[in-house]
């Protein structure tokens, strides 16, 4: 606790808000308060979450080896085939190449990997040191691009330029590098592109099933699963589906730009949500296949005959129960409100790391009154949010795990490490169990927070 | 497979490091920072260094890892960082109310020339460091060395800045435990105390981050070594310094600085190590060994005894952190196991040579490399199999591939419990070890054995 008995900053009082405390107004893309304990990112990181999915290119670290060495396999994306993206590439910068400069050490590296693996393209990222020395990353990819034949994309990745959300445009620029050059003559009418998922527990397959199912082709799983050929082709899609707006809508606004590709804001998360992407891609492919409609409602209403009496089950003991939300993008958190609502859970924090006031003026209308709403929350905040709200579950990543638990409260890992797929139906069906698991469990009886309730 | 990229073929590589076997210094400097207690480490750099060390720390521990960062934007990297930090310091004390705050630096405000103890100076002529609070600092940028680096600059760092020469000699022995597990400070701090040893170890992260659930989020728990005890060091009456890389720097500034005799030591891990330890204790102290600590031992050795064809000419390929590495090795040629693929990430002549002679009477080629990596390590094995690998979580990817059984030992260990728990160094240690190095072995007999040879008994 504070010195002035407080968890909260001065400075940071703008970022949080009382649903029911006056009118809205939010401060958020704000650069982090030095010396917070800050839950937030680099453009590095944010970068790599984006590409490193793309399982057949070479994805080179070219920096110290702790930037390399954080981000070694770390989110769960999965490959249905190559999988030289779980090996970990890297410079491994001394003191010499920093003060004489590392671009003929990362000449050398590039030629070596590509001779050894043949990577259908390379993505190189740049770290802040590379930033500082001034290396030519762009230069030194040219070069070896022509010599090698293949796509070599310098990835502007330096961690000082901001936070994960520069990382994410970094990749975009990097990915739209790609698009345009691959044959599209065997596209169908019906087809999309599925930008911002990232394949965790296999996700993706679940998606792509659905528009298969529907008669939708999809050309380009760009950021999970993905594959340099297929990014290639990509503007030849009729649609783009953007989700975790935040990372890839960049892309999709260049694509639409460049290639009159249009796209559309969706999210796989929850029944809603899941429901209408679905509708929304039968609504923009019903004039060239006016059957689309039907199959779409067929497919829903098979899957929900499926899943509903079994959500139920949680439903009924999980009814009444609080959560608190606090994700990296905000997209996320929408979802994640309607879906503990689902299961008749009432959400009382909701929170994101990298949140626009846009998204935080609508968490704000879709909330109750009293939710609190927090923008580059610390754990103190969070903690002390937990305990005033008394919540039975926080969803967050990594760093916020322990803190829940030490408080003695259930958590759900809504990011890198999910070990379920919590997208589709069927996924809404997997949360709520993963929700009933932890929120269930017996160990909260032996937890003194409870104990002294009892 | 995972690893189907990986040749047999090893080829000569100096642009390129393929899955690391090491990390940055600055992760080591936090982790020793979280050493002291009432200590908020502090990483001078940008905000990512900062998440991504906080998220390997928790993944590892399973603990809520507290640390601040400075926040770099494209503005300080150009002006410098002062303002940042001058902020941070201001912010850290006025909100998480620390003891200390122990800066550590990273590639960036190292490349920039960031002068650390300069701003930390401004900061206190400023007012901004409260009466009998403290800052320190170690450089640890991310281009020189590893996570043991770090370590040892951090520990360092608390000889430099707390210890004091105040003409007295105290009974006290101070210890340097390395760069251990949390359940391994505690187990070096429990023979210390059976042998009525008063000691002072630093840095100590027991009770920091293998803390009970209490249903309460502290941001500094009760465990680590206090400031009030770190300025006591330079009266003790000598150090011991556990392991090469990662205590010896600063049991040496201490001699330097207070005239502290000091001994390095390898880790305790293993009969041989451990008894040197708890001799070199025993010497120093004055004291006799208490039937305790021979009861542990005995045991150790009757494991040994009872279980030893099992060890017999059994191939191991070890990688890891140097000071480890060195320890393991020997412990485990005196079982009769053969290492003979060794790796660690960090560089340093002694290493291989120490390795070298410790395996010399191994009749079988060994394999040994201070900076390399995974990818070298495995091209070993692929050309040279072994019974049995033992490194951090990231081997698991080997072992399936190859059908190697192996055991989880090092940093970082993502996907198992117990090592923050129970510690590997002394003779309880070893017992320890031993059961995890048979339960690994006679599974993969048991799993692997025809059905007229299953047996029973082992």
């Amino acid at each position: 606790m504070s010195a002035q008995g407080s968890v909260i900053f001065k400075e940071r009082e703008n970022q949080i808000h009382r649903k029911g405390d006056g009118a809205f107004e939010m401060d958020c893309n704000r650069d982090s308060l030095a010396g917070a304990v800050s839950q937030r990112a680099c453009v590095f990181c944010g970068s790599r979450v984006v590409l490193y999915p793309i399982a057949d290119a070479l994805h080179l670290v070219h920096g110290p080896i702790g930037c390399a060495a954080y981000t070694w396999d770390i989110r769960g994306a999965l490959s249905s085939g190559p999988a030289l993206h779980r090996l970990s590439f890297s410079t491994d910068l001394q003191e010499m190449d920093i003060i004489f400069g590392a671009e003929e050490k990362l000449y050398r590296a590039l030629i070596e990997l590509i001779d050894r693996h043949n990577p259908k393209a390379a993505f190189v990222y740049s770290t802040c040191i590379v930033g500082i020395i001034g290396d030519d990353l762009e230069a030194v990819c040219r070069r070896v691009a022509a010599e090698k034949k293949i796509p070599v994309l310098p990835v502007q990745s330096e961690g000082i330029k901001g936070n994960k959300r520069e990382g994410y445009s970094a990749a975009c620029k990097a990915m739209f590098r790609l698009v345009g050059t691959g044959d599209t003559s065997d596209i169908s009418d019906l087809s999309v592109n599925i930008l911002g998922d990232f394949n965790l527990a296999g996700e993706l397959w679940i998606i792509r099933d659905y528009f298969k199912k529907m008669g939708v082709q999809t050309v380009a799983n760009i950021t999970g699963d993905g594959r340099v050929e297929d990014i290639k082709r990509a503007h030849g899609a009729a649609l783009n589906l953007v989700q975790c707006s935040g990372s890839t809508i960049e892309l999709a606004k260049m694509m639409k730009e460049s290639f009159g590709v249009p796209f559309l804001r969706v999210s796989y998360f929850g029944v809603e949500d899941m429901a209408q992407a679905l509708y929304e891609v039968a609504g923009f492919f019903k004039d060239k296949d006016p059957e689309i409609v039907e199959r779409t409602r067929e497919l829903v209403r098979e899957e929900l005959s499926v899943l509903y009496p079994e959500l139920q089950k949680y439903r009924k003991d999980l009814c009444g129960k609080k959560a608190a939300i606090y994700v990296g993008g905000a997209f996320k958190a929408f979802s994640l409100v309607k879906a503990f609502r689902l299961i008749g859970m009432k959400v009382v924090m909701v929170g994101s790391q990298t949140g626009t006031e846009e998204d935080y003026r609508d968490l704000h209308e879709i909330t109750d009154e009293g939710t609190i709403i927090v923008d580059d929350s610390n754990p103190l905040e969070l903690s002390s949010f937990l305990k005033e709200k008394d919540c039975d579950i926080f969803v967050g990543g990594v760093k916020e795990r322990p803190i829940a638990y030490k408080l003695g409260v259930g958590f759900c890992d809504h990011n890198h490490e999910r070990k379920q797929p919590l997208e589709g139906f069927v996924g809404m069906l997997n949360f709520a169990r993963e929700v009933h698991s932890s929120v269930m469990s017996p160990v909260w009886r032996f937890v003194p927070r409870r104990k002294e309730k009892a | 497979m995972l690893l189907r990229h990986t040749p047999k073929e090893v080829m000569e590589r100096n642009a390129l490091t393929i899955n690391p076997a090491k990390t940055c210094q600055p992760i080591g400097a936090m982790y020793a920072s979280l050493g002291i207690h009432g200590c908020l480490p502090h990483s001078h750099g940008s905000q990512g260094c900062c998440a991504y060390h906080r998220s390997a720390l928790t993944r590892h521990y399973k603990e809520p890892v507290m640390a601040g960062t400075s926040s770099f934007t494209e503005g300080a990297s150009v002006f410098g960082g002062q303002a940042n930090l001058i902020q941070a310091i201001d912010t850290i004390f006025s909100v998480y109310d620390p003891e200390v705050i122990a800066v550590h630096t990273t590639c960036l405000s190292e490349t920039i020339g960031d002068d650390i103890p300069q701003i930390a100076r401004k900061a206190e002529a400023e007012g901004k460091i409260p009466k009998g609070k403290f800052i320190i600092h170690a450089n640890t940028p991310s281009y020189v060395g590893t996570h043991v680096t770090g370590f040892a600059n951090m520990t360092k760092a608390m000889v430099t800045y707390f210890a004091e020469s105040n003409g007295k000699r105290s009974e006290q022995i101070n210890i340097i435990p390395g760069y251990v597990e949390p359940s391994d400070m505690e187990e070096i701090g429990r023979i210390a105390g059976e042998l009525g040893i008063k000691t002072v170890m630093f840095p100590d992260t027991s009770n920091v981050l293998n803390r009970p659930q209490t249903g309460k989020f502290e941001m500094y728990p009760k465990g680590g070594v206090t400031v009030g005890a770190l300025k006591t060091i330079g009266e003790s009456k000598a150090t011991v310094a556990l392991g090469q890389t990662a205590s010896w720097p600063a049991a040496r500034a201490l001699d330097v600085k207070c005239n502290v005799h000091c001994e390095l030591l390898d880790l305790p891990i293993g009969l041989k190590a451990t008894d040197r330890f708890i001799d070199t204790l025993r010497t120093i102290a004055g004291v006799s060994v208490p039937d305790s600590i021979n009861l542990d031992r005995g045991r150790l050795l009757d494991i040994i005894t009872d279980m030893h064809q099992y060890f017999y000419q059994k191939k191991v390929a070890l990688v890891g952190d140097p000071d480890q590495l060195v320890a393991l090795t020997e412990f485990l040629v005196s079982i009769d196991m053969w290492p003979i693929h060794i790796v660690t990430g960090t560089t340093g002549k002694k290493f291989e040579a120490k390795i070298q002679e410790l395996t010399r009477e191994i009749p079988h080629p060994v394999n040994v490399k201070a900076g390399g990596d995974m990818f070298l390590f495995h091209q070993w094995i692929k050309n040279d199999p072994v019974d049995l690998m033992m490194g951090n979580t990231y081997v698991k990817y080997i072992s399936r591939d190859e059908d190697i059984p192996f055991i989880r030992f090092g940093f970082p260990i993502l996907d198992r419990v117990g090592h923050s728990y129970f510690p590997t160094v002394g003779y309880r240690g070893g017992m320890r070890l031993l059961e995890k190095i048979l339960d690994t072995l006679l599974d993969r007999q048991d799993r692997d054995s025809p059905e007229e040879s299953f047996e029973l008994v082992m």
